[in-house]
């Protein structure tokens, strides 16, 4: 029953935001492209709640991260890096990157064995390419999926109704770390420290992005739109897997700026 | 008759120099700038004598009237003088101290310009990268050049990681725009006390 539940839940989450993104196309040609936020006053209050949440919680957590010795965080980022290769291959493969799928396979072989569960990064030592997570919503962003509505979720933060199908597909069976350690029945690990690897991910994220959250926080007139147009740039990028900060990326919008004379 | 000719010689290279122009390589142009900036942000002042003097710079080597422009979105469009002068102001001073003070927060960065790839006549992309210390990875800043004219090239946007600051700034104003109704006023009013504060 909770299966088919989730499955009802996918279903629709995929077939509105599908539609949602048609919309988009079409509002996109007749004035400046902009970001659907159906929720706003439900997303802002959630925001303002998630804003909350880090002030006690998060942000002093991932101070407490940051003061850690350099070797432990990074042995603690590259065993994260690893688990998150469980969801980057089967993605790969759904993209149709099977050479990648390989790569990350061997990645994986190599950093879980020698590196001692992913402890140490001894793939890229050995001369494995540069490691790009992927995820089920960049999945189905490649396959034409638009985003749909803005969403910020609670405690999760921003997504989008595509990304947020593309999270129930994780404990949907598409994490093999979430079905080994939640549904999986072993000695070892359980539901619980399938939830404290996720936050420890979170906090990570967090102590990585200090000053830049507060420097953007500190200089921005609406910090939630702000963020808001990160996300969805952010995302943008990853789907169209263009190397950050590529000339394809940003020509994007230059018929824009092509407009703008101000001489 | 040797003084006349060596006079007329002086007349005409200065006369050359006068009116030949020189164009500047947006490559060389960044590098000149962060450098500058770079200079001021390892000064031993106090943080507000960093914001002012970044300011000149950004005053120097920013389209800030363009950036504005793109902020706004196609609402520009519908604006009449009055109003596109009110914003411009206030646009200035509220970039001015955005930018400044997000800069001030570095001590000493160092970039390094890597490469520069030519969009069109208008515009040039250089590609540079923050180095990185034991703080902080290194970080891909991108800088959109607006080169129409080649010896005044200026600054419109950063790409920092694929990130454009002009777009985040512009989906922020829509933002606003949306959530009031489009009223320019209340936009007005969010700059001005933002750079009051």
């Amino acid at each position: 029953m909770i299966k088919f539940l989730k499955i009802t839940f996918l279903s629709f989450f995929i077939a509105t935001s599908a539609v949602a993104g048609s919309d988009g196309e079409i509002e996109l040609s007749k004035k400046d492209k902009t970001i659907k936020d159906c929720f706003e006053p439900l997303n802002r209050a959630t925001f303002a709640l998630n804003q909350g949440l880090d002030k006690v919680i998060f942000k002093p957590v991932a101070k407490g991260y940051r003061a850690l010795p350099a070797p432990i965080k990074k042995a603690t980022g590259n065993a994260l890096n690893n688990l998150s290769t469980l969801i980057t291959i089967p993605n790969n493969v759904l993209q149709g990157d099977l050479k990648l799928a390989a790569i990350n396979t061997g990645r994986l072989v190599v950093n879980s064995t020698i590196g001692i569960l992913g402890v140490f990064d001894v793939a890229t030592d050995m001369g494995f390419p540069g490691y790009i997570k992927e995820d089920y919503g960049q999945t189905l962003g490649t396959w034409g999926v638009g985003s749909g509505c803005y969403l910020v979720l609670p405690v999760l933060g921003p997504s989008n109704i595509r990304d947020t199908a593309g999270m129930f597909i994780n404990v949907m069976g598409g994490d093999p770390y979430y079905n080994i350690s939640v549904n999986g029945n072993n000695e070892y690990l359980d539901g619980k420290f399938y939830a404290a690897t996720k936050a420890l991910s979170a906090v990570e994220f967090r102590a990585s992005n200090l000053e830049s959250f507060d420097n953007l926080e500190k200089n921005s007139v609406d910090f939630y739109a702000s963020v808001k147009s990160l996300y969805t740039q952010d995302r943008e990028n990853k789907i169209k897997n263009t190397q950050r900060g590529s000339i394809e990326v940003i020509y994007k919008e230059d018929q824009e700026w092509e407009e703008i004379d101000s001489n | 008759m040797g003084r006349i000719f060596t006079l007329f010689i002086f007349f005409v290279i200065s006369q050359t120099n006068l009116n030949f122009a020189y164009s500047i390589s947006p490559d060389v142009f960044i590098q000149s700038t962060v450098n500058r900036a770079s200079q001021i942000l390892s000064e031993n002042i106090s943080k507000e004598e960093k914001i002012n003097q970044l300011k000149i710079i950004a005053k120097e080597t920013v389209d800030i009237k363009g950036v504005g422009f793109y902020s706004l979105g196609t609402i520009r469009n519908d604006l009449n003088n009055e109003q596109i002068n009110t914003y411009i102001d206030l646009f200035e001073s509220y970039f001015l101290k955005s930018f400044s003070s997000r800069l001030a927060e570095y001590t000493n960065p160092e970039i390094e310009v890597k490469n520069k790839q030519t969009l069109n006549n208008n515009y040039t992309i250089v590609n540079s990268i923050l180095i990185a210390t034991d703080k902080r990875p290194e970080i891909k800043i991108d800088w959109r050049v607006y080169t129409k004219n080649p010896e005044s090239p200026l600054i419109r946007d950063l790409i920092i990681e694929g990130l454009s600051l002009a777009r985040t700034q512009k989906e922020e104003f829509a933002s606003i725009l949306n959530s009031n109704d489009g009223d320019l006023k209340v936009l007005f009013k969010i700059l001005e006390d933002f750079s009051k504060n």
